[in-house]
This record gives C-alpha cells, structure tokens and sequence, in this order.
C-alpha cells in the first residue's frame, strides 16, 4: 500500500538526497520546466487574467468568510437530492465514517478517483486495516500505489518516475493486483496508457463502490465537481452503486457562477489547457442513472483552525492547481518526498504546517523550506501570498524551544543595530580581524563555507569612509536650501 | 532636491564600494547626497527569519531617521522591498499610530537606485563607461516585489562599451534567500550552481545584479569554482567611467 510520511525526517535532510540524486532532479526539471512554459503561454493569452484572479481570490475570500452557511447550504441541498452528508472533524473520525459504510455494503473492494482528501487522512490504509482494498484509478496514482510508494506531486503523483521505471513497476506489480501487464510492454507513454487502461476497465466493471474526492462544492444546489483529464473519474462516479466523496470543507463555492471563475483559473494553472478534458458533477442521486446511494463526508481535519488564523486562512483559497510546484526553485531540486506530506512544494510548506501543527521537526522545518523567492505568489491563480504566510509560520516556530542560539544570535544583532556607534564597532573589529577569519568556518556556517568562498570584510566601512570624506564627526553635507 | 542614501548593513559592512559608487554616480548626475549616520539596518534578516517582532525598534528608526527628505534612494531591491511592504505591517503590529504615520510618510520616498535614476531623474544614459560583456541577474526582490521591470538593463544598455549579454533562467531564484542558504544548504548550493553555470555560459566577465547579497552567494561560489567572472553591483557599473574604471 501507499507508504505513509510519518517519522520523516526534516526538510534539509531529505532534500539532501533528491539533491544528489541526478536522475530525480533531471526528471523533476523535465516535467516541472514544460508545465511551466505551458502554464505560462495559455494564461498570456487571456488579458483578463489578473481580473479573473481577483475574481478568484475574493470568491473563495467570501466563501471562508460566511463558510459555516455555505455547508449548511450544502448539507441541505445534498440532503434534498437524496444523499447523507456526514461531518467528520478529524482523520481517525473520516476514515471511520467511510469504512463503515464500505462495510454496510458488504464489499471488500472500493475504486478511487481524485482525493488528495482521502490521502490526508490515510484512508487506503484505515481501509487495509478493515481488509477492505482501495484502487487507486488515476494514472499517476496507480504508479505510486503499485510501486509501493509516496505521491511527489499534486497533479502528477508519479513526476519523480521516469517511463522506464514505470515500466518496470506495471511489469513486476500489475498481477498482483489484477489484470498483469502484457509481456512485451515497452516504455512507450502510449504502450504503458494502455496497459494501464485495460488493468482499470476490469476494475471500474466490478467495483460496487467508489470513493472520490471533488475540486468543488456548488452550495446553492449541493452539486460535486471532480476535474479530470483520463475519464477513468466518469467511470468511478458513474459505474458504482454507491458514492463517497471525501471533500475539504474549504471546497465549497456559493453559486454556478463563482464555479465558472475557477474552470478558467484550474485548467491554464495546472495543466497549461484552456479546458480540461473531463468535467464532472453530480448532485445527490438520479432515480436509475449513476450511484443510487451517495454520502459526503466533509472533512474538517485542522482546516477551521487555520481558518482562524487572519494570515494563515488565505491558505484556504488554494484550488490544488500545483502551479506553485512547477515554478518552485526548491520543490526542483528537493523533489516532493521532501516536504513529508501528501501537500508538497510552496503549498504544502504552508498548508502542512497549519494542518498538523509545528510540533514535529519535520513540520518546523517546512516553514524554512522556501527562499521567498515569491516565484508562487506570482503564479498563484487565487493570489495566495505564500512567501508571507511562511513568514508568519516562522514566528510560531521561533516561540518553540529549540531556538536559544538563533534567537540568542537575533537579539545580538538587534543591539548592534540599535545603535550606529555600536555598529560601527562591529565593523571595525571585523575589518581589522578579517585576515584571522578562517576560510572554512565552524557550526551553521560550514554550510556556506562547504561550497562557497566568504567574502572578505573591507578594510574600511562605508560609514567610516564617509566619516572621512565628508567631516570626522560624521555630519553629513546638507543642502538644507 | 534632498537626497538621502540608504546604505544598508551588508553594503555598509562588506561592499563599501558599491555605497562610494552611488555617492560618486548621484553627485555626478547633480544630486547632492546625505548619508544620515544614524541608520543601521531595515531589519529584514529578523523579519525573514521569523523573529519579525524584534524588529520595531529598526522601523521607529529608519522612520526617524529618513524622515523629511524627497527622496530615499537604496542600492539593494531586497532591502528597499522590507521597508515598502513590511515596515508598514510590523508598524501596525506594534498598535503605535504616530510610528504608523511615520512609516507612511516615509515609504513613498524611498527608491531603489535604477528607479530614482529612470523614473525620478529621467536618465537612461548616466554617461557611464564600462567596457566589457556583463550579464544581469534580476533578482527575486528588485523583480518581483520592487517591480524594477527593465530599468537596471535600460541603464546598462545606455553604458559606453557595454556589451549586455542575456542571462538565461534569469528569473529564477539564485538560492540565496537570506538565512535559507544557511537553514537549506544542499538546495540553496544546487541552485546556485545552476545560476554560476547559466552566467558563466554566457561568456560574460561581469556577472552584475542590484543585490549585493544575491552576489555574495554567486561571487563566493565563482570563487570557488574558479570561474573567472567577477561580481559587480549595478551602481559601481554606472558610476564606472574612462578615469575611474571600475
Ligand atoms: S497555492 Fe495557489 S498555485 Fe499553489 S496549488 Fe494552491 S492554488 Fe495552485
């Protein structure tokens, strides 16, 4: 099953082997670099893109704000149309919720489509646990589940897998789980669809239930949206008896309209398409057509506790789109395992912190994993200030213990700069000093000196210079007419 | 026009060059320059790090002591970018309405170098002199928060002798970032190799940015490597002339 991220170690740590591992930064250039070029043509073509993004960002600002009516209007209107909607207030309460009514079914095996929801919580292993088995149906996500291995990507759980590789995991795992690989699979992207297809079709013609996530909550008629670029979502929401969708309570938008702001900003931001192929939506259940029985269970999970935070809940507004990963210097060269959480990249720093709290050292050192670069803010599609909200989590990891040295090192510099005379002090010692400071030096900073040469402090000080050029006493020259 | 420089501490402590660049370009060009002493640091590194809230005695004085001029100039995008967007919020944080006031009237005069030169003086041509291949870096912060557009490579263009060559990947991050190049060192290496190996193949021997701390991290990994391109801030390329070369 899908391996879990618990007991990871922290960021730095395990971005230092993706770093050295050269066949994982030259898949992850590959793919983020065409993305990217991709994204950024489609959303050139629109001039009214920062107006749809305004646009976006104030929807879901709205939403947030009035969220406890928008999902009772949703609770409502799902009710109306014959479906059960179940609340779940934390992982162990969700995966109860689906594993009871997988069991009332009486099936052991359940189809997936789209919920990085259901991923958040460990549902596929609460599931395993309860011997009932979960496929993933998801081209990329398939790859991670037979591989036994971790999503890297929002949009592409697999980017860390090269063709080759993933041929070898069809090949080796497919029979263990039905339908094997043909023999003569190559690693042509067309060859490896299509085994992957005809694996999937046995499972969506047997699967009883299904469990999705959804990109969107229409509240005013309590409608699902899933977005989808293989079919193999239609499938799972259309084949099965019975439906779940697992859905983040911050999914919700209050009209038709609002939706049509987000089907232009999802498809340019995280597949570089002016439309996605599948669009699908489903409200409650249809007499003869599709799940005769459905259930959303809204999954709370830490989200109101960000919601309370007035710099952390634009975190909220993010519509999963990824586009923040494929612009992210350090997601690059990082890879996704590094982040420890199914929510990589600039996102997930931010996003994973606040829902798990700051607690472990993985978690704190998320916060860290970013250079404020502000290259995701600008590609934002919902305008989430991702470099500021990383500052904000930092403050709450600096009031932890385990900072003594480093606030102990911020204080020291505040005094120096308290003061201009004192500074000047500091200058002076370093310039007089500057041939005794070791070319390699010891603690934190071994980490500059290992691969970079420090500068050497000047003789002389800006301010002292113009202490002298200008006056001994320092007085500037003012023109004061 | 009264026209105080913002030196910053790292210029201030480690690059004195580039402060003594932008005294001799703006005297040059006619200004008459202050360097008021009593400035130390806009306290970005405390912001960035998550110690933010250390930082109001910082912003009370660079309030204080910019306050009344017509213009504040800066040769640091990054330094110029705390004071616009954060010395307002750590102002605001502090609940202190005359220090508030303080930092409102001060933000709006203060001005990256290439800004004050382009939008304030009107000068593309600062009659410079600097006869080499020079490659730019935009930088994160004079990119994407300063919004310093195609200022600094208008400026370069207009410099006699100046062969500009395009930097490819240019708008990606040098892995600087402050403290990340200390919290993240692996990554923060890996990207800035990638940006020394971008430079160098350019066959540029200046690489030249309006950051001096993004050149810190590049000039020290050059060094390393051996590459053979040098460092140098925007400012000391255009106050560079045929008497004083820089
Ligand atoms: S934070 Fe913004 S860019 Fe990143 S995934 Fe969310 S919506 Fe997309």
């Amino acid at each position: 099953m899908t391996g879990t991220f618990l007991g990871m170690p922290p960021f730095p740590e395990a971005a230092h082997d993706a770093v050295n591992n050269a066949q994982l930064r030259h898949n992850l250039r590959k793919a983020t670099h065409t993305i990217r070029g991709k994204r950024a043509a489609v959303v050139d073509e629109l001039d009214d893109w920062p107006q749809l993004r305004a646009a976006g960002k104030a929807i879901k600002d709205h939403t947030l704000r009035h969220l406890d009516r928008y999902l009772i209007q949703v609770e409502e209107a799902v009710t109306a149309a014959g479906g059960h909607v179940h609340w779940a207030a934390d992982a162990d309460e969700a995966n109860r919720i689906v594993t009871d009514l997988v069991r009332a079914t009486g099936e052991r095996d359940v189809v997936k489509v789209k919920s990085m929801a259901t991923q958040e919580i460990g549902l596929n292993e609460a599931l395993a646990d309860a011997g009932i088995r979960a496929y993933e149906t998801d081209l990329a996500e398939l790859i991670v589940q037979l591989g036994d291995d971790r999503p890297s990507h929002i949009l592409v759980p697999a980017i860390h897998r090269n063709r080759s590789e993933i041929r070898e995991i069809f090949l080796r795992e497919m029979a263990e789980w039905g339908e094997p690989a043909p023999a003569d699979l190559t690693d042509e992207p067309r060859v490896l669809a299509e085994a992957a297809r005809r694996h999937l079709r046995e499972r969506f013609l047997s699967a009883k239930v299904a469990v999705s996530g959804a990109n969107f909550m229409v509240a005013e008629t309590g409608t699902l949206v899933v977005v989808e670029s293989e079919g193999n979502g239609r499938m799972c929401l259309t084949l099965p008896e019975t439906l779940i969708s697992v859905v983040g309570i911050e999914k919700v938008v209050p009209t038709w309209a609002d939706l049509e702001v987000f089907l232009q900003l999802l498809p340019r931001s995280s597949t570089g398409e002016r439309m996605n192929p599948y669009t699908s939506t489903w409200t409650g259940v249809t007499p003869g057509d599709g799940p005769q029985d459905f259930h959303l269970v809204l999954l709370d999970n830490g989200r109101t506790h960000v919601l309370a935070d007035e710099v952390g809940r634009q975190t909220l507004r993010c519509i999963r789109c990824s586009a923040c990963l494929n612009v992210c210097p350090v997601y690059e060269r990082a890879g996704g395992h590094a982040y420890g959480s199914v929510y990589p990249g600039p996102i997930g720093a931010i996003l994973t912190p606040q829902l798990r709290g700051t607690a472990s050292a993985l978690d704190a050192s998320l916060p860290y994993a970013s250079s404020l670069c502000g290259a995701c803010y600008d590609v934002c599609p919902v305008a989430i200030d991702i470099p500021e909200v990383l500052v904000h989590l930092r403050e709450q990891v600096t009031e932890q213990p385990g900072h003594r040295a480093e606030r102990a090192a911020m204080k020291a510099a505040g005094w120096v700069f308290a003061d201009p005379s004192r500074l000047s002090r500091v200058q002076r010692l370093a310039g007089h000093t500057r041939r005794l400071i070791p070319k390699r030096l010891p603690g934190p900073g071994a980490a500059w000196t290992d691969t970079r040469n420090i500068p050497e402090p000047p003789a002389q000080s800006f301010r002292d210079w113009w202490a002298q050029e200008r006056g001994s006493d320092g007085s500037p020259r003012r023109d004061d007419a | 026009m009264r026209v105080a420089l913002f030196i910053t501490c790292v210029n201030d402590t480690l690059y004195p060059r580039t402060g003594q660049a932008v005294v001799r370009l703006l005297e040059r060009l006619g200004c008459t320059v202050d360097f008021p002493v009593e400035q130390t640091c806009c306290g970005q590194m405390h912001w960035n790090t998550g110690y933010g809230t250390q930082i109001e005695p910082l912003v009370r004085r660079f309030a204080d002591t910019f306050a009344g001029y017509d213009a504040v100039v800066t040769p640091s995008g990054s330094c110029g970018a705390m004071i616009r967007d954060n010395h307002p919020k750590a102002a605001a944080r502090a609940e202190d309405r005359a220090l508030a006031d303080d930092v409102a009237a001060v933000v709006p005069t203060v001005y990256d170098l290439s800004e004050f030169l382009v939008d304030v003086l009107g000068v593309t041509d600062v009659g410079a002199y600097f006869p080499h291949k020079v490659t730019y870096h935009p930088t994160c912060h004079s990119m994407r928060l300063m919004k310093l557009g195609d200022r600094p490579t208008t400026l370069l263009r207009n410099v006699r002798g100046l062969e500009l060559l395009e930097l490819p990947g240019a708008d990606e991050c040098c892995g600087f970032g402050g403290t990340f190049a200390v919290k993240n060192p692996d990554v923060s290496a890996a990207m800035g190799a990638d940006k020394v190996r971008n430079a160098a193949g350019t066959g540029a021997e200046v690489l030249c940015a309006a950051d001096n701390s993004c050149l810190m991290h590049l000039g020290g990994m050059m060094d390393r490597q051996r590459t053979g391109v040098r460092t140098l801030h925007l400012a000391e390329i255009l106050a560079s002339t045929e008497e004083l070369p820089a």
